[in-house]
């Protein structure tokens, strides 16, 4: 571990109401001493980016059931690089087809995580990936 | 780069936050929450711009409505017209020094309006119920402008009292029949209350439960009766003869989930900032300077310690009072005696 906790956001944009995986994984990697906040449902990319900006974030963690990742997760990685916060680690967690996923890493996304992956993984990925702010 | 690519130096990075700028003032904040040198370069050019704030603590039991008070402090604060800022601590993991930061769950409605600034952080090990940077971040939010600070205390049990230490005014929280009348006159947390509010108006027993409360506590002030309060002394207090009273605490009710009662809890804070001001020197004040002052002299002590020339004495020093060679109070003559 660092000796400063990695700081990172879980949020879920959109209108799914399946938050039990968002919250299983803030909860998972509390476990593995992250600081995580957590926003809960129904997050527009407007209040994402707010949240992330106020918290200075170095993850922002995405999970989104309902399919529409397409459209929300470009809109999250294009409004954060607007922020000027292009520095920080984006993931995305969900059901997301092989197809999309090739586009959200071009829209800035690190990696996405579907189902069966492990908190160990995730956390793990983060460790590695995030750069974290002073 | 440390500060973010923006900002190529600690200078940049306080100047665009005094401008306006949202981004820099949350680095200057993980900067505090961090304790980087960027921190002390931004707070020793910050601070003095600070004070002007009102700071009120909303501290209580987990569960009984803090953050959802909170939000709807922040509608009713922003429907006056006037900027807020929160720093909402949550507890860290004892055991993996995690922490799950939720209060932000509650306050969704206000996160795309810049005059809200709301910043959730860790308690990292700190055990008063505040992080231990919680009041210099208070001082950076102040130094930018906000006027009205609320700081929301982790979940707190009988006497996690230090937020009262730092806040201008404290409000703490009771849940409806959460206890008796002996509940209400034990030592604690009720006890620095400026301003108890029984929140979930709307349960049955919250009427009760604020007329209880308010014979326990504001009856005391009024016979007379001195308390052996552990509250310091004001200071310039006569020769120490007077001895601490207890603070006379509005009782109120709110209904955080409707907001009933919130505008009269705001109108309950801005007279007591009003008394507050009347009164000159405010001993909170001065408790909250000595608390950042004693923290930065044992952080600095600490790290002298830990310099290379003394890192081995330090050690050693404290493998003999592990094994009990050692007691700790000569252990701690002969470390300060090696730094003079």
């Amino acid at each position: 571990m660092p000796d400063r906790p990695l700081k990172v956001l879980i949020a879920k944009p959109g209108l799914d109401g399946h938050d039990r995986g968002a919250k299983v994984l803030a909860r998972g990697l509390r476990d593995e001493g992250f600081e995580v906040v957590y926003t809960g449902l129904r997050q527009t990319p407007e209040m994402v980016v707010t949240a992330a900006l106020q918290e200075d974030v170095d993850v922002v963690g995405l999970s989104i059931l309902s399919g529409a990742h397409m459209t929300l997760v470009p809109k999250v990685t294009a409004k954060l690089k607007e922020a000027g916060m292009d520095d920080v680690l984006v993931v995305v967690g969900g059901i997301i087809p092989d197809d999309d996923v090739t586009a959200l890493k071009k829209a800035g996304v690190a990696e996405t995580f579907g189902p069966g992956t492990t908190i160990a993984e995730v956390a793990e990925f983060l460790r590695a990936n995030a750069r974290q702010h002073a | 780069m440390a500060a973010g690519a923006r900002f190529s130096n600690p200078t940049e990075l306080v100047d665009a936050a005094l401008a306006g700028d949202r981004l820099a003032l949350a680095r200057i904040l993980t900067a505090v929450e961090n304790r980087t040198p960027v921190a002390e370069a931004a707070l020793r050019r910050l601070y003095p711009m600070a004070g002007k704030a009102h700071l009120v603590g909303i501290t209580g039991p987990p569960g009984s409505g803090k953050s959802t008070l909170v939000a709807a402090m922040i509608g009713a604060v922003r429907a006056a017209g006037r900027p807020v800022a929160v720093v909402a601590v949550d507890p860290s993991s004892p055991i993996t020094g995690g922490a799950l930061l939720g209060d932000r769950v509650r306050m969704q409605a206000y996160t795309s309006d810049r005059d809200v600034f709301i910043r959730s952080m860790a308690a990292r090990g700190h055990a008063g119920g505040l992080a231990p940077t919680s009041m210099a971040a208070a001082a950076v939010l102040d130094a930018v402008g906000f006027d009205l600070i609320l700081v929301e205390t982790v979940g707190t049990g009988q006497s996690e009292v230090e937020v009262a230490a730092a806040a201008d005014t404290t409000v703490v929280l009771e849940a409806p029949e959460m206890g008796d009348e002996v509940q209400a006159i034990k030592a604690g947390l009720l006890e620095v209350a400026d301003i108890v509010v029984v929140n979930k108006g709307d349960r049955p027993g919250a009427a009760r439960t604020a007329s209880q409360l308010r014979a326990m506590l504001v009856a005391v002030g009024r016979v007379g009766v001195r308390s052996t309060g552990h509250a310091r002394p004001a200071p310039g207090a006569a020769g120490g003869a007077a001895r601490p009273r207890p603070k006379e605490p509005e009782v109120m009710v709110t209904t955080a989930t409707t907001g009933a009662g919130v505008p009269e809890l705001l109108e309950a804070l801005d007279r007591h900032r009003a008394r507050g001001r009347d009164a000159g020197d405010s001993p909170a004040r001065l408790a909250r300077a000595e608390a950042q002052v004693w923290a930065i002299l044992a952080d600095r002590l600490r790290a002298d310690l830990h310099e290379p020339a003394n890192r081995a004495a330090t050690d050693a020093t404290m493998r003999e009072v592990a094994a009990h060679r050692l007691d700790p109070f000569s252990a701690a003559d002969r470390l300060l005696a090696e730094l003079r």
